[in-house]
């Protein structure tokens, strides 16, 4: 027999579907090609297409742009069993996010975890609405993996801190609005205690940024330099040296947006492009090697798809390893550069071409060359295997 | 349908491991070897029986207990982290299964009672190379009067030396596939037992003009053909779920030993060479339990993509057995390629069972035609 809450689920399951064949735009179902596919939001907000916009504002109406935040800040307050629903549901479309957004994926945890009802009502909306563009000033010139070493300085000047200092590799800083950003405000003890995690409007005197051109040919990223920059005190969440603790919930949370949990558009098949590219011959691919490694891809995606699904289930029976994230990451971005590598192989000298962008499925030249930087990102594979070690394994230092 | 085992499939599996770290540590594998050998252990098996576990597919209008696969895949992932010999996989996986999956009633109401007491053992016949090719039968049953006459050979049949019943399938005429439940002591029958890697003993079976009266026809008007898929998803998934039990088994005495063992005055497991390479293991059992349970469910559901999953499971356990087993023993140093050592025994079980109903490159080929390139 099945219970109260098992019906509602399955009502609401079909009312999810219903709404989402009503009301996602054809074109946002399709897999993400250029980086225009992804809409940032922000305090000038560009849409690529009508299509974009209207998805945007249909979720938002909806309330479904952070469907398991409460109400009060902007969410739309569903249960982790109505949110895992939504997910699958708008996988099964290949719905894309209506939204990419830094603030959903890793400041707003912290932010419900760690900052001030009056943070919390003051930020987490405009998060939900898609108004601020915020990015993440964690890493530095020599604080990299070992980020804890981190030396841009905030002094306490009384009812303000001055900011001085430098970031480097910081996502889309020169579109952002706002930096949620790790400052040192304790010289004198150990380097893990003397860190805050403090919010910076880019806007503010003695912020600026300089654009870095990646191997991709493109700059998605920036240094960023803070040059005594005044920041407010209201500005600093948690308390003062205790940013250590921020940091690295915010970076379990990263990383499970980099492993690709709560993730809903569709990855076009590798041997889908692979049909496109290459002659068979008695119904198989000519090139035997190249089919293997295609299957043996396909075997560990579509394995790793599952492996996020059981462990959210067990996540449920409260049965959950928190370091868990490293591997998710770790998996999903060494998955991610196969990916690439196989479609590069399997393109040929098309796939090669740099300039123009005349493949359907976008520039995959540029494509590759980003997808170097996954396995570095968000902390690097070799970091990630080192917490997979100490925290899940148990071996000694 | 949530990827985990409900509380009654996890207390199965929580008595299964009571039962066998006691009945069955590692090191009573090898004095089943060395001291007059013998295949499995005769009282273990009956402990088993009573258990419940021969009953565990069985539905429950044979009296069966009606667990699933699911419930049976917690069993023989226990076995695997034991090392267990029985002959759960060939009378329960295999046999039983083509038993409940064809349509004759006779022959259930017949069999089923004998396998659940523990009077008999079955076992499967399906193999004619020494690679995995399942639907390539040499073997011929032709029908003559009420009875069909087999010739032919078959070849790794599991516990073959000790089976009741031999359930043989193979082609009967153009694209027609039959099985045939066949007495061992039936004329005509020459089995020779061979002690593989695993010091299991698998057989080569000949039959001459063995006479098998049409009642012993398994499948009726069922397609065998199609029969033969589900046993062999079946079997892919089952031999999965023990490979998972040897890999979680052999990982875990690994990364003790990486623990304990001191060299340079530090434990070898603070060396982040080493560290690293436990991680990815820990990281692709991540992925091969996954598969396990979502394989298993399919079958159990008859999720129409169950083939598939199947093959998923039998190519990434394949894949990950080899190397967690190669891993371990290299990270044992000189212990781990002795006899002393248990690590040993893991990877020589491990190596039994990615060839049985074949390695990865086999499913992973099957994935590809499944996928149409
Ligand atoms: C595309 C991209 C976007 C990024 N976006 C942001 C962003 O928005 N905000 C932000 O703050 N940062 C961002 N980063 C920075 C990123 O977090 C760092 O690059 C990363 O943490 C590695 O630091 P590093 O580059 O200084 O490399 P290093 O730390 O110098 O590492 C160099 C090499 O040494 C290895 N290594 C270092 N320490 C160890 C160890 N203990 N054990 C084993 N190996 C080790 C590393 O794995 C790596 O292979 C981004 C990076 C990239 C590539």
């Amino acid at each position: 027999m099945k219970s109260k809450t098992d019906v509602s689920l399955t009502d609401f399951r079909k009312e999810t579907r219903a709404w989402l064949e009503e009301n996602c735009p054809m074109s946002m179902r399709k897999p993400i090609k250029v980086a225009n596919d992804f809409y940032w939001g922000g305090r000038n907000p560009k849409f690529s297409s009508e299509d974009q916009k209207i998805w945007f504002e249909r979720m938002l109406e909806k309330k479904w742009i952070v469907p398991y935040w409460d109400i009060k800040y902007g969410g739309g307050g569903l249960s982790q069993d109505q949110n895992n629903i939504l997910t699958q549901e708008m996988s099964r479309l290949g719905c894309r996010k209506p939204i990419y957004s830094f603030g959903i994926s890793m400041l707003g945890p912290a932010l419900l975890e760690f900052a001030s009802e009056e943070q919390k009502m003051k930020y987490l909306p405009d998060i939900v609405e898609g108004k601020i563009w915020w990015c993440q000033g964690y890493s530095e010139p020599n604080a990299g993996s070992d980020l804890a070493g981190l030396q841009t300085k905030a002094v306490d000047k009384g009812d303000y801190f001055e900011v001085t200092g430098s970031k480097v590799w910081t996502s889309y800083a020169d579109k952002s609005d706002y930096i949620f950003c790790l400052v040192r405000t304790d010289f004198e003890s150990s380097k893990h205690n003397g860190i805050s995690f403090l919010l910076i409007d880019m806007t503010y005197d003695g912020v600026s940024t300089r654009p870095i051109k990646l191997i991709s040919g493109k700059s998605p990223f920036c240094e960023t330099f803070f040059d005594s920059v005044n920041v407010p005190k209201e500005n600093l969440v948690g308390k003062l040296n205790e940013g250590w603790t921020i940091a690295k919930y915010l970076l379990t949370h990263e990383r499970q947006m980099i492993g690709g949990i709560g993730e809903t558009d569709i990855k076009k098949k590798l041997h889908q492009i692979a049909l496109e590219n290459l002659p068979l011959i008695k119904g198989k691919l000519v090139d035997g090697i190249l089919r293997n490694e295609i299957s043996n891809f396909e075997m560990d995606e579509e394995i790793f798809d599952l492996t996020i699904q059981r462990v959210t289930d067990e996540a449920k029976t409260g049965n959950n390893s928190g370091a868990l994230s490293s591997f998710f990451k770790y998996y999903a971005t060494e998955l991610n550069m196969s990916r690439e590598e196989l479609i590069l192989a399997l393109s040929g000298s098309d796939g090669l071409v740099f300039e123009k962008n005349y493949k359907s499925d976008g520039n995959l030249a540029r494509k590759f060359c980003r997808s170097k930087g996954n396995s570095i990102e968000g902390g690097t594979s070799e970091i990630q295997l080192n917490i997979i070690s100490k925290r899940i394994l148990g071996l000694p230092s | 349908m949530a990827l985990i085992i409900s509380e009654e499939q996890k207390m199965l599996k929580e008595s299964a491991a009571e039962l066998l770290k006691i009945k069955s540590p590692v090191n009573s594998l090898r004095d089943l070897r060395d001291q007059n050998y013998i295949p499995y252990d005769k009282s273990l098996w009956n402990e088993m029986v009573e258990m419940g576990w021969t009953a565990l597919i069985i539905p429950e209008n044979f009296n069966g207990l009606n667990f699933g696969y699911v419930g049976l895949g917690q069993i023989l992932e226990e076995t695997g982290k034991n090392l267990c010999k029985s002959p759960l996989i060939s009378s329960c996986l295999l046999s039983s299964s083509v038993i409940n999956l064809c349509d004759n009633e006779v022959l259930k109401a017949r069999e089923f009672p004998l396998i659940m007491n523990g009077t008999k053992t079955m076992t499967l016949a399906i193999e004619e190379n020494s690679y995995h090719k399942p639907y390539d039968f040499r073997t011929r049953a032709k029908l003559e009067g009420g009875n069909y006459i087999i010739n032919g050979l078959k070849t790794f049949v599991i516990d073959g030396s000790t089976s009741n019943e031999i359930i043989l399938v193979t082609e009967i005429a153009e694209g027609e596939i039959g099985f045939f439940i066949i007495n061992r002591e039936q004329k005509g029958i020459e089995i020779k037992n061979n002690i593989l890697l695993d010091s299991g003993t698998y057989s080569d079976i000949k039959f001459n003009d063995v006479i098998v009266p049409k009642e012993n026809r398994m499948n009726i008007k069922i397609n065998g053909k199609e029969l033969l898929k589900d046993i062999l998803a079946i079997a892919y998934s089952g031999i999965a779920s023990e490979m998972l039990g040897i890999i979680v088994e052999s990982f875990d005495i690994t990364v003790s030993y990486l623990k304990e063992r001191q060299q340079f005055g530090v434990p070898i497991g603070s060396y982040q060479a080493l560290q690293h390479r436990a991680s990815k293991m820990f990281s692709e059992i991540q992925l091969c339990k996954s598969i396990v349970i979502k394989s298993l469910q399919s079958i159990d559901y008859g999720d129409k993509e169950r083939y598939k999953y199947s093959h998923l499971a039998k190519a990434k356990l394949g894949k990950t057995i080899k190397l967690v087993t190669n891993e371990a023993i290299q990270m044992h140093g000189g212990i781990g390629v002795t006899d002393d050592a248990d690590i040993g025994f893991y990877m020589k079980r491990a190596r039994v069972l990615q060839q049985l109903f074949g390695d990865y490159n086999f499913h992973l080929d099957k994935l590809a035609t499944l996928n149409k390139y």
